[in-house]
């Protein structure tokens, strides 16, 4: 009757790949397509300056409330290793993400402009919508990655969610799910040390989050999460692995949220300035800039074309959106989509309405 | 005396029974340094230590599970939402355990909890922002569901359910929450759950409403009398469960009329209930059909569109006439 350590199959790992100075480690380079990686690089930098174009919408009053995403557009890294049948479950903070699985710009705008209308995500690719309530959506991944399997199919579900996430119920039976059921999900936890104003310590005792996947028996890795090289390596050895009948994989990727929470929030409150400091000094953006110059797969010149190009596309996005709202948002919308069929009784209060806004309408003239 | 918001005169309720009594813990998502999303707990934490203002791991069923045990050992924990929409997460165990354990126990257990939490449209949100979903909570046998309308009522009834034996989902309409100011006595002041309020007399017609609508409604009853001449009652419930049909039975005996105003959707909504009393109690009296302006049985749109969505002041006047000239 002996009291042994009973052996486990994974230990938590950190994988960094390339440093702060733009410096990578050989061994660990991954090899990515010279193209892939510029491709990489302008939708960072397009991300960033989408996401620093919204705050000044919103500051403006003319978008609602949003979640920023800067700092945290290493992101790309990992939906760049999914092909279109793939399955993506982002939360709120996948803006980068989304864009490059199909999400025009415009609909980004549309939805913080409290348009139904820019919930809509692309017809030719499998990307669920954002999901607000924190967590809840990893286990839609698990369904998702289900029906794969079941199908005999090689597609897999990439779940997107917060440090913060790992708290919910949801979360753990997520995981628990998919390991039992050995599906194709790969969870993807954007570990940005706060959930509003909750540090990372106070939202778990855990030494990594990373290390929640050995209770469900799955790897777990915790990876650099301002590192593109690095979140791409991690993501290419879970989805393969996925793909490949081997289960499911949980990384945890450590980054940070440079900004407000949501724009409804003051981060003075909570945190201080000096730690957001260090976390711009490992900007995602400059050190991947920095890695492409030296390899020579950027210029001086070509950086200044991508500012200008990404610029540009906003632009333009901007005019597109502007031009989607310049006539008031139709009411009666709000009955499309609640049902495939409207029942009689919803038949009549549309009918209701549009009476309302007729006699309004009627007086107004 | 102070004019306060409503948050304020939340933060009153809460600092005043925290200060007179131990057992009452605050916890939830953000509710100590950060004071609370919409700042209702603003400086709680200051005052009482972090062992009484609690901030939690973000995990809804997680705070009301632990509200419960809370409750059963003796304390008595207020415990905040960030939005209502996200109470869904702990509905279990407030149907399952919180509404329960007194019936459960054969009353050996008890649980004198809390349950706050933001509710309503009209403040330009997110989805899942805006709902009002009282009734999950209302149909629950078990548990009462408050719903104040003011700063002064808001704090009166959050003193009285910190105090109540058993559960109380405390709704408080965000919409409300900084639009007006209101004196707020300094001085302790409770209102009995379960009971309604007259908030306007009149002969004509009543109008049954509660938490953010009633603005509209109050609105409505200022301009029927204006331009109709017409003396509109109003009935402000506060609370929706228990619900307090004796006021407004009589009332509508008075008047004959009834128009009832939620923001919440119509079907089974807690008009439906409204209705149904007036029906069994008063039906005799009534001299047209009884209207009821609500949300439509739609998700509510995202910003652009709810104000369409929800009653407003026209549609509770175009209501009150076609009743009145039935
Ligand atoms: C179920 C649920 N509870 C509460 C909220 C309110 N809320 C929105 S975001 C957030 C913090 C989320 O933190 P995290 O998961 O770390 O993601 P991050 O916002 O940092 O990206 C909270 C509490 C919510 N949206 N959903």
């Amino acid at each position: 009757m002996p009291r042994k350590e009973i052996e486990l199959p994974y230990r938590v790992e950190h994988l960094s790949i390339l440093n702060e100075n733009g410096e990578v480690d050989k061994s660990l380079e991954p090899d990515i397509p010279e193209s892939l990686l510029v491709k990489l690089y302008r939708a960072m930098v397009l991300s960033r300056k989408f996401d620093e174009r919204m705050l000044i919408l919103q500051r403006q009053g003319r978008i609602g409330t949003f979640a920023p995403i800067k700092g945290q557009e290493a992101q790309v890294g990992a939906v760049a290793l999914l092909e279109p049948g793939d399955w993506l479950v982002p939360s709120f903070r996948e803006m980068p993400a989304e864009v490059w699985r199909g999400k025009k710009l415009e609909n980004v705008l549309l939805l913080y402009a409290g348009y139904n209308e820019g919930g809509r995500t692309p017809d030719d690719l499998n990307n669920l919508p954002v999901s607000i309530p924190v967590g809840t959506q990893t286990l839609h991944a698990v369904g998702l990655a289900y029906g794969i399997k079941y199908r005999k199919g090689k597609n897999v579900a990439m779940a997107f969610f917060g440090d913060g996430a790992t708290s919910e119920g949801d979360f753990h039976e997520a995981l628990n799910f998919a390991s039992v059921f050995q599906v194709p999900a790969v969870f993807i936890c954007q570990n940005n040390h706060w959930a509003i104003s909750l540090p990372r310590a106070r939202q778990s005792h855990s030494k990594t989050l990373a290390q929640k996947a050995l209770a469900y028996d799955m790897p777990g890795l915790q990876v650099d999460g301002n590192d593109v090289l690095a979140v791409y390596a991690a993501a290419k050895e879970a989805v393969d692995r996925a793909r490949a009948g081997g289960g499911p994989s949980f990384i945890e990727s450590v980054t940070y949220r440079l900004s407000m929470h949501t724009t409804a929030d003051d981060p003075k409150k909570y945190r201080r300035e000096e730690e957001v400091e260090q976390w711009v000094r490992r900007d995602p953006i400059i050190r991947f800039e920095k890695y492409l110059l030296g390899r020579g797969l950027l210029s001086e010149e070509s950086v200044a074309g991508i500012a200008d190009e990404v610029q540009a596309e906003i632009k333009e996005a901007e005019e597109r959106w502007t031009r989607m709202t310049e006539k008031p948002a139709d009411p009666m919308e709000m009955f499309d989509h609640a049902y495939e069929e409207l029942p009689p009784y919803l038949l009549e209060q549309k009918e209701q309405l549009r009476r309302e806004l007729d006699a309004k309408q009627t007086e107004a003239n | 005396m102070a004019k306060m918001t409503m948050v304020q005169a939340i933060n009153l309720a809460l600092t005043q029974e925290m200060e007179k009594d131990d057992s009452v813990v605050v916890l939830g998502e953000d509710v100590g340094v950060d004071g609370g999303v919409f700042r209702v707990t603003d400086g709680l934490i200051g005052k009482f230590g972090p062992e009484r203002v609690i901030d939690t791991p973000l995990a809804e069923s997680g705070i009301a599970g632990i509200s419960i045990g809370m409750a059963v050992y003796g304390l008595k924990p207020v415990c905040e939402m960030q939005f209502s929409g996200f109470d869904y997460l702990a509905f279990h165990q407030l149907e399952s355990h919180a509404a329960r354990l007194r019936w459960r126990s054969q009353g050996r257990f008890r649980v004198p909890m809390v349950m706050r939490a933001p509710y309503g449209g009209g403040v330009r949100a997110l989805e899942h922002h805006s709902e009002s979903r009282e009734a999950y909570w209302a149909h629950t046998p078990g548990l009462k569901m408050v719903i104040p309308s003011s700063p002064r009522n808001a704090r009166a009834l959050l003193v009285s359910a910190i105090r109540d034996p058993d559960p109380v989902v405390f709704y408080e309409p965000k919409a409300v929450y900084r639009a007006f100011r209101e004196e707020v006595p300094e001085a302790e002041e409770t209102i009995p759950i379960g009971r309604s309020q007259l908030v306007r007399e009149g002969r004509d017609v009543t109008l049954i409403s509660y938490g953010a609508t009633m603005h509209p409604v109050l609105e409505a009853a200022s301009l029927l009398k204006e331009r109709d001449g017409v003396e509109a009652e109003v009935v402000d419930l506060l609370t929706v469960s228990p619900l307090d049909d004796s006021l407004f039975t009589q009332s509508v005996k008075k008047t004959g009329r009834a128009v009832l105003v939620h923001e919440a959707p119509r079907s089974f909504g807690p008009g439906a209930e409204i209705v149904a009393r007036l029906v069994e109690k008063s039906f005799l009296y009534l001299e047209a059909p009884i209207a009821r302006v609500t949300g439509f049985d739609v998700i509510i749109p995202l910003y652009q569109r709810e104000r369409e969505y929800m009653p407003g002041t026209e549609r509770i006047l175009r209501a009150a006439r076609e009743t009145l000239s039935f």
